[in-house]
């Protein structure tokens, strides 16, 4: 678990601008947190941070741009969930779409945690999207997801075809729509 | 039942209601740009999928475009995202204003412009500033990568309820105060989150006295407090707006659409989650001093003291320190463009305040119009002139220096007045620093070469 104790981290600093020229979804890992990796002390470029798969940081994650190239970078750094007292909204339904957890934890247990990983950074903490849980050694913090972004991530289930599935309702509600609204073309 | 607006165009939507899942939403427009449409084709591509309703998509090149010198001046990744963008279009049948078309522009004022915006639809695009379209009563807002695969598959996509704020703005706004000094004023009171997980209505007096240009403004930068869409019911300022736009309804097909527009608006006694008043005829045009679209003061004041480590931090970013009057802080750049501000009325805004005066002669000043056909309108009434006889560069449209993906950037260091909506660290170039401010208030900043309270120079 790694810690990054700062509020409202955006979506340009997570991943900057230039970066969002590659047509790829992958690949973006080196480039994470680019600006402030530059000078090299950044707390991830930390060798007892070396491997974290856990993120703990301050409120309002993932502000600013819709950039889904932020949790692709994220996850393409080695991490698997994001642990933070909030999460700005497209930033998550980013995460869930990329298969990286974001967890939302009151306030007092993020600084535990933040708190924790930055004294002990050997420190074991699991994530558990199946009991919706976070444990380490002496707590067990309980957190909320919504019950289909869990599903999904679980089952690792096609988005798409699950919507495909609804053709007939789909259909029929395009045949009610009215006939004065635009087409493109 | 009363209904708010947010939530009647969010019911004129659902194609699906089922329990323990997300709402399926019907899309009626899907706007596409170069940057996070790449991996979405190439999705549907790898899964045999095509696009369910190009006819209902429109795409356009503008986060990377180089603003002088055509596509050639592009990098060469700015220029392989763009021919992508041409390539996937072409294959799907997607109508595409590329650079170099009569209407090219930023995504979020060619919609409008065409007419192709309109009250009660739901739009969507993978860009956060959607919510600019909410100005007309439209359900607007930004998506992901994956979503736009989704919709471009289905023109449909699963949604969560959102909770509703109503933000009532009343008073007659001074002279010198703009609908972005309106805006910056509510993200200072409610900081850059208290929008999370809600749709949000702008409404009282101030709103309906606003033009649509000014409507769009305030909705764009809703994102920026975290709300998910920005929103104002339609009224006859909309319609007026409207009328005789390329995709407007015409003859009968306006009138049935005018009955359904009058519809549009929250019943009297609906219920929002939340509500936030602002007192417009009291604002001051304001100035951001730091890192992000909350941290901001009235230009009449000075840098504050910090609150917490986020505001240290940003000081030190910014190279500000407390106590500083905002009136002595020189600026080495000054950008007036953007999804926010680059609208024909913000650029005669900005011209009334230069004109006859010129650029400081350590400023380097450009204007990038939001759109071609902004930029034609601008040329037809002169406005060019103005500002190429002040000493402004005369820009072609696109996102530009809003985020810095083309050719024009901050250098490290350098501090910038700014029309955009974002004053993120290095957004604008890395190192660079971005005071977010009113047309108006960047032209006076790049007459003085200072920021200034544009009031003294009216």
């Amino acid at each position: 678990m790694a810690p990054l104790d700062r509020a409202d981290v955006d979506t340009d600093q997570i991943i900057p601008k230039q970066f969002l020229k590659r047509i790829e979804r992958t690949g973006y890992g080196p480039f994470l947190f680019f600006d402030w990796r530059a000078d090299g002390k950044f707390v991830l470029d930390r060798p007892e941070h070396a491997g974290a798969s856990v993120l703990v940081t301050g409120a309002n994650f993932g502000c600013g741009s819709s950039r889904e190239h932020a949790p692709w970078a994220l996850r393409d750094f080695g991490f698997r969930a994001i642990i933070s007292p909030s999460f700005a909204d497209i930033f998550l339904a980013n995460s869930y779409k990329t298969g990286l957890l974001a967890v939302t934890l009151p306030e007092r247990q993020v600084r535990h945690l933040i708190d924790l990983a930055s004294e002990d950074p050997t420190a074991i903490v699991t994530v558990d999207l199946e009991k919706q849980e976070v444990r380490g050694e002496g707590f067990s913090y309980r957190f909320e997801i919504d019950a289909f972004a869990r599903e999904c991530l679980l089952g690792g289930l096609d988005e798409i075809g699950l919507v495909e599935r609804h053709e007939a309702e789909i259909t029929a509600y395009e045949a009610k729509r009215s006939g004065w609204l635009p087409a493109a073309k | 039942m009363p209904s708010t607006l947010a939530q009647k165009l969010w019911d004129a939507h659902t194609v699906r209601v089922a329990p323990g899942e997300p709402d399926l939403l019907y899309v009626d427009l899907h706007l596409v740009h170069e940057v996070t449409s790449p991996q979405a084709f190439e999705g549907l591509r790898l899964s045999g999928r095509r696009v369910r309703r190009p006819d209902l998509s429109l795409a356009t090149m503008d986060h990377n475009v180089p603003t002088q010198g055509g596509v050639r001046a592009a990098d060469d990744s700015s220029r392989r995202q763009m021919e992508l963008l041409a390539e996937n279009c072409r294959r799907e049948g997607i109508p595409l204003y590329q650079i170099g078309s009569r209407r090219q522009g930023i995504v979020h004022v060619i919609g409008p412009e065409l007419g192709l915006t309109q009250p009660g639809m739901l739009i969507v695009c993978g860009d956060s500033h959607t919510s600019t379209h909410g100005a007309f009563g439209a359900l607007a807002f930004g998506i992901g990568t994956s979503e736009v695969e989704l919709v471009l598959a289905t023109q449909c996509l699963p949604q969560k309820r959102l909770g509703d704020l109503a933000v009532t703005i009343e008073g007659e706004l001074p002279l010198g105060v703009t609908a972005k000094d309106i805006v910056l004023s509510l993200i200072g009171q409610t900081g850059t989150s208290q929008g999370q997980g809600h749709l949000v209505e702008y409404r009282g007096s101030t709103i309906r006295g606003l033009s649509m240009e000014g409507r769009m403004t305030i909705c764009n930068m809703s994102i920026e407090w975290g709300a998910k869409a920005g929103m104002v019911a339609p009224d006859e300022t909309t319609f007026a707006y409207l009328k005789g736009r390329p995709n407007a309804p015409k003859g009968a097909a306006w009138e049935a659409a005018l009955d359904h527009w009058r519809s549009l608006s929250s019943d009297a006694d609906a219920v929002f989650d939340g509500e936030i008043s602002v007192d417009a005829s009291r604002l001051e045009p304001h100035v951001t001093w730091g890192t992000n679209p909350g941290q901001v003061a009235p230009v009449t004041g000075r840098v504050p003291q910090p609150r917490s480590d986020t505001d240290e931090r940003a000081l030190r970013y910014m190279d500000l320190r407390p106590g500083t009057a905002f009136a002595d802080i020189a600026v080495d750049r000054v950008f007036i463009g953007s999804c926010t501000n680059a609208r024909i009325e913000d650029l005669r805004a900005a011209a009334s305040v230069i004109k006859g005066k010129h650029v400081h002669p350590k400023v380097r000043a450009m204007v990038v119009p939001g759109s071609t056909s902004v930029k034609r309108a601008a040329e037809d009434e002169g406005l060019d002139l103005v500002f190429k006889a002040a000493g402004f560069e005369w820009r072609n449209a696109g996102c530009s220096m809003c985020l810095g993906m083309n050719p024009d950037i901050l250098a490290p260091g350098e501090r910038c007045a700014s029309t955009s909506n974002r004053n993120f660290e290095g957004r604008q170039g890395s190192g660079g620093r971005t005071h977010l401010m009113s047309p108006p208030m960047a032209a006076a900043a790049a007459v003085t070469g200072h920021l200034v309270d544009v009031r003294e120079l009216l």
